[in-house]
């Protein structure tokens, strides 16, 4: 005890040794225990992509977290006041500062900052956008020569789908084919919603008069869970429904089915169309008064009964 | 002022302040639509039935002009609840009573019936499975329950009627529709109603207003085991 | 060099008939409860908003979506806006520019030493500073009240004890008044009482814009919260068009209130940035600023900057509202992407203008307790700045998935993750300053210490966000909202309660009790970590924010981070008691530099006389001079202070 002040411990050595030790183990048993548990799963490519991506990035956040843990643990341990024999501190020069360690710093947060950067650009190209919405003209797309278009229409409070390949019917169940490139266009028919199939790693706002394309591949067959993910008025919490990935065969099946069972009412539906102009007077009288370009009613729906 | 009277002082203000924020809570914040119980009104296991009317002005509380669903008790009297306790996996005789007018739906596809026992409903006692917004009188409000995949369209009354009913809450009098449909509830649970109808008039897309609050146009079925 | 060079020295109480020689600036003024005060300002308001709510009746009474609808817009508008006027004419803020159009001279504020100035319009900066710190606390303790209903929703996945639209009411409401107290937590009480004291000036540049920004901050308050009277409105803090153009009469209050908040926002910081620029004693060369003036000042040009963008977006929407224009109606020629533009290019600087101050507090308390120097003093001025700059060109990472610009995604995460390396700094400047020092843990240390455990999972956590891949996964979800709260709660209001604590002796010449401080500080360190760790969690299982409804497998988590919330809200019961019992009840008088602090602020007199310095110090070297045997003098206070028995020792 009396010799601390003769022979000043190493430190820097000493943080080190326990930071390699520590971060060491802490990412091994991450990335082996929990990594591949890590959501959304990998249910699709964007999904497992993007569970990769957080897990990447985990691998890199848990040594600089331990890093600064570390040292701030030390530095609480070694130079609080209360401790015998601490050292008295030493002003001047010396403690305002050190080019080395300076320098090594931003050096060292730079790289890892560009290396973050070029990781993630490259995981956005070579995962087409990664499943996020990419808007009307998309940028990054999935090597795939027919992939099958769903459309996603939020409204308030409910999300819906259209099959354009199967007549375009729609319906409140999202049912999708495995092993098969999906392209959701998302739009909306009121407010702005958000279209996030949680396990498919899909997410996309859907806002009025717009087309949201984003894609993914289905890798496995299960349930997807569809929520609302942009706040979009008093039942946004009770907006969600739970779809399906199955097999080829039986998607078919199930898609021509409800393409017969729902003829009669395709045939009332505005024809399949990537965006759509319902009146944003909802039941006549609304905020705007109806005569006015560019919106007008009676074009958009015909002959038209005047409300209450 | 002494340590007794300044601590007395600080505590009394303290409570003052207490009680200006609950009051605040309960006069503003959390008043909201009653519950109607339909659990006890029959025996375990027979069905329930229950009665609703949906009017296009409300005619009093907050909001007159608003449109507005009410339920009818198990007592037999009108009023304006949206949340309703129902026993779970037991059979609902829904009977609603549609005095207001209708309008094109924003998204056909509310047009159609689901979710019903033989995914159809009795309008004024003719079975239908959907029904065509853009002609005839067009749909006033839809009864929906989004979680259990309940739709049912409430197609409107004329608008050239004679004698549509402004004020809640109607009697037969009034020009209306009677809907008639029948479905299982679902386990326990909370699980929210509401219209697929754009009526909230004057908000914009038609969905503010009572289409944005609770005991309007929306509400909860409180499924209890 | 300061506005005034010379004031006579006084060494007794200023006397009725003395004139402050222009300290305060010219404002009309009366005494007594006959003149104007908080009193005649909330008589005011109720009075402006009846007749701007009459008025609005008489304009829009016929328009159809009013008769529709049965909400005049129009009315909640002009009564809001009338009400803030009346608000300011009640307090007295409009008497100079009204004095000044008759003609007349307004006179000279004087010198008020009755416990009244504290409830009146005044210029004078440190009694400002107090009434912020009050005002700021109300906001804060309203926003937890809301956030305690919010954590009492969220027990249950499907039973509720609220409505869903009562609940997204309170969700927005708890997330607006947060945000409005955050941009003024710091800036507002420390900025404008702290910073001439700091520089060495006996005043802010414009007093009377000071004063102007306190009262218009503070009828923000009410605006706000007369939102909760119109049944709340449903869009968040964030305010999303369309939905803003759809909902109820609450929204009114939201536009009209960030509106409001906004004209403060900018009185202030454009009031601060102009006082460090031009009023700083001589000698106080830009090298020699205190940290925290650095933080001030980038956080200052970060409010005059960002807000009016703002301002103009809600304006734009109470437009949309009122007169039917259709600026962000897509189906009209609008564009529902032009609010988020806006929004955002305010709303992100906003969160550097939430981060900046506490970092600056930190740095400034760090080597008081560390008895060091500051380490990287030039980086840490260098890095505010630099992030003050690049958060211009972050927002659109808040857009990720918008469908907006698929192709400036990766521009946008090299903007989001390269601004992580000037907020980095902060972290070279506290850990190389806690290097072989001599660490105090007085309860100020306590905070600075938890401001970085904090802020290093907040701000690890944003670079996740900033990666456009695992943004699909948790953008929007519980993931971001524990990553804002770990940087704006677990940042800036850490280092709010470190500052209370550590100035708290300067500004009310009483110390806070010790005891009930720690017990605080441990349970406010504990129960927030306990209460939004588990949110990381539960965004990353699938819970979307602002939902009243979640999946029955959170419930455990959800719950945890409830129970914890609840305590959380308990911890600050525990700080106002200690505030109350420290000042009202049981006042303990504090020595007059009880940390032992090289600051100018420290050097003064305690209390502080309403001059501040009786002489404009000369600077002659920066506060930070700790542990060096043959330090140089800090600054040279004059002859007359009432200091000069106790030569200012630099370098103890």
């Amino acid at each position: 005890m009396t010799d601390t002040s003769t022979r000043e411990p190493r430190h820097f050595a000493r943080m080190f040794v326990l930071w390699l030790v520590v971060a060491g183990v802490a990412d091994a048993l991450f990335y082996t225990l929990a990594g591949p548990h890590v959501p959304p799963g990998t249910m699709t490519t964007s999904a497992k992509d993007n569970q990769f991506d957080f897990n990447v990035l985990l691998v890199i956040a848990l040594p600089v977290l331990i890093a600064v843990w570390i040292y701030m643990g030390y530095a609480i341990v070694m130079w609080r006041s209360t401790r015998k024999g601490v050292a008295e501190p030493v002003g001047g020069a010396v403690a305002r500062g050190n080019k080395g360690v300076q320098f090594a710093w931003i050096a060292s947060t730079s790289t890892i900052v560009m290396g973050l950067f070029v990781f993630g650009t490259v995981a956005l190209i070579n995962g087409a956008g990664s499943g996020g919405g990419e808007g009307p003209n998309p940028v990054w797309s999935p090597n795939s020569k027919a992939p099958l278009q769903v459309q996603v229409i939020g409204q308030q409070w409910k999300f819906t789908y259209r099959y354009p390949s199967f007549g375009g019917f729609e319906t409140t169940q999202l049912i999708l084919p495995n092993n098969t490139t999906i392209e959701f266009h998302v739009t909306s028919l009121d407010v702005t919603h958000d279209f996030w199939a949680y396990q498919l790693g899909v997410k996309a706002d859907a806002n009025p008069q717009l087309d949201n394309v984003a894609y993914t591949t289905t890798r496995e067959t299960g349930s997807v869970t569809v929520r609302c993910d942009e706040l979009c008025g008093i039942w946004h919490g009770a907006m969600y429904n739970y779809g399906r990935v199955i097999s080829p065969a039986a998607f078919e099946a199930w898609a021509t089915a409800t393409q017969r069972a729902s003829v009669a009412n395709t045939k009332l539906l505005p024809p399949y169309a990537l965006t759509y102009v319902p009146d944003a007077n909802g039941a006549d009288g609304g905020l705007y008064p109806t005569n006015v370009d560019p919106y007008s009613a009676s074009e958009v729906y015909g002959a038209k009964v005047a409300a209450s | 002022m002494s340590l007794r009277g300044r601590l007395a002082t600080a505590l009394a203000l303290f409570l003052a302040v207490v009680g200006l924020a609950l009051w605040v809570v309960f006069g503003f914040i959390t008043p909201t639509t009653p519950t109607t119980d339909f659990t006890s009104a029959q025996p375990a296991g027979s069905p329930v039935n229950l009665t609703i009317q949906a009017v296009g002005a409300i005619g009093f509380g907050p909001h007159p002009t608003w449109v507005s669903y009410l339920v009818k008790t198990p007592a037999g009297k009108w009023i304006q609840s949206t949340i309703w306790k129902l026993p779970a996996h037991t059979k609902v005789n829904l009977t609603i009573m549609q005095y207001d007018s209708g309008s094109p739906l924003r998204n056909q596809i509310w047009g159609q019936v689901a979710g019903t026992q033989g995914g159809t409903e009795l309008l004024n006692g003719k079975p239908i499975s959907f029904y065509n917004s853009y002609g005839g009188n067009g749909v006033g409000h839809t009864f929906a329950v989004p979680a259990i995949g309940l739709v049912v369209p409430l197609v409107g009354v004329p608008s050239s009627a004679p004698n549509i009913c402004g004020t809640a809450p109607c009697t037969p009098n009034y020009a209306h529709n009677v809907i008639k449909v029948s479905f299982t509830t679902p386990s326990a649970g909370s699980y929210s109603w509401q219209c697929f109808v754009p009526c909230g008039l004057g908000t914009l897309y038609g969905n503010g207003g009572p289409m944005g609050a609770l005991g309007y146009m929306g509400g909860f079925l409180d499924v209890t085991a | 060099m300061s506005v005034i060079d010379a004031v006579p020295v006084t060494d007794s109480e200023p006397t009725e008939d003395y004139v402050n020689l222009g300290v305060f600036g010219r404002l009309t003024h009366r005494r007594g409860w006959l003149s104007q005060h908080l009193g005649t300002a909330v008589i005011g308001f109720v009075l402006g908003y009846l007749l701007g709510h009459w008025l609005g009746n008489v304009v829009a009474g016929g328009y159809s979506y009013v008769q529709n609808s049965g909400q005049n817009n129009v009315a909640d508008t002009g009564g809001l806006l009338l009400g803030v006027l009346g608000w300011l004419f009640g307090a007295g803020a409009l008497n100079y520019p009204i004095a000044k159009m008759m003609g007349r001279e307004p006179a000279e504020e004087r010198f008020d030493p009755s416990w009244t100035r504290y409830f009146r319009y005044t210029a004078d900066h440190k009694v400002v500073g107090l009434q912020y710190i009050f005002s700021v606390l109300t906001f804060l303790f309203t926003g937890g009240l809301l956030a305690m209903a919010i954590r009492t929703e969220l027990l249950s996945p499907t039973s509720h004890a609220f409505g869903p639209g009562t609940y997204i009411a309170i969700v927005s409401e708890h997330g607006t008044v947060m945000m409005m107290m955050a941009t003024s937590i710091v800036v507002g009480p420390f900025g404008n009482w702290l910073v001439p004291l700091m520089i060495g000036a006996r005043r802010t540049a414009f007093p009377r814009v000071e004063a102007f920004s306190f009262w218009t901050f503070t009828a923000g308050y009410l605006v706000i919260m007369s939102a909760l009277f119109y049944g709340g409105f449903p869009t968040g803090w964030t305010g999303y068009a369309p939905l803003q153009t759809q909902a109820g009469a609450g929204m009114m209050s939201y536009l009209v209130g960030f509106a409001v908040i906004g004209m403060g926002m900018m009185a202030a910081g454009f009031n601060l940035a102009v006082t460090i620029v031009t009023c700083r004693a001589p000698g106080l060369t830009w090298g020699r600023l205190p940290i925290f003036v650095w933080s001030v000042l980038a956080t200052a040009a970060l409010l005059t900057l960002a807000t009016p963008t703002l301002v103009a977006g809600g304006f734009l929407g109470i437009l949309d509202r009122t007169a039917q224009t259709a600026f962000y109606v897509n189906e009209h020629g609008g564009s529902s992407y032009l609010w988020q533009n806006l929004f955002w290019f305010f709303g992100h600087p906003e969160v550097y203008i939430m981060a900046l101050p506490g970092f600056g507090i930190v740095a400034e308390m760090l080597p008081v307790f560390t008895r060091k120097p500051l380490f990287a003093y030039k980086v840490a001025a260098a890095g505010m700045l630099g992030v003050a700059l690049l958060s211009f060109f972050v927002w659109q990472h808040h857009l990720f998935q918008s469908g907006i610009n698929p192709d400036m995604r990766p521009l946008f995460m090299l903007t989001t993750e390269l601004i992580s390396i000037p907020t980095g700094f902060i972290y070279l400047v506290g850990l190389g300053t806690l290097y072989k020092a001599k660490i105090r843990f007085e309860i100020p240390m306590l905070f600075a210490l938890a401001l970085f455990f904090n802020f290093l999972i907040g701000g690890v956590t944003g670079v996740f966000l900033s990666d456009v891949p695992v943004n699909v996964q948790v953008h929007g979800s519980f993931f971001v909202l524990a990553h804002f709260h770990y940087t704006i709660m677990g940042g800036l209001v850490f280092a709010f309660f470190g500052g209370i604590y550590y100035w708290f002796p300067k500004m009310t010449g009483k110390m806070m009790n010790k005891t009930l401080g720690k017990i605080h500080f441990w349970m406010m360190f504990i129960f927030f970590n306990l209460t939004f760790f588990p949110m990381f969690i539960i965004g990353l299982l699938g819970q979307p924010r602002r939902v009243f409804e979640y999946a029955q497998n959170l419930q455990t988590l959800n719950d945890i981070a409830s129970v914890s919330a609840f305590f959380l809200g308990a911890s600050f019961v525990v700080f106002v008691a200690n505030f109350v019992w420290s000042i009202f009840i049981n006042p303990v008088a504090a020595p007059p530099n009880p940390w032992d602090s090289l600051g100018l602020e420290w050097q003064t007199p305690s209390p502080v006389p309403y001059y501040n310095f009786e002489r404009i110090p000369v600077i002659m070297a920066d506060p930070y001079h700790y542990s060096e045997p043959n330090a140089p003098q800090l600054a040279d206070l004059g002859v007359g202070s009432d200091r000069t028995d106790e030569k200012v020792e630099v370098g103890k």
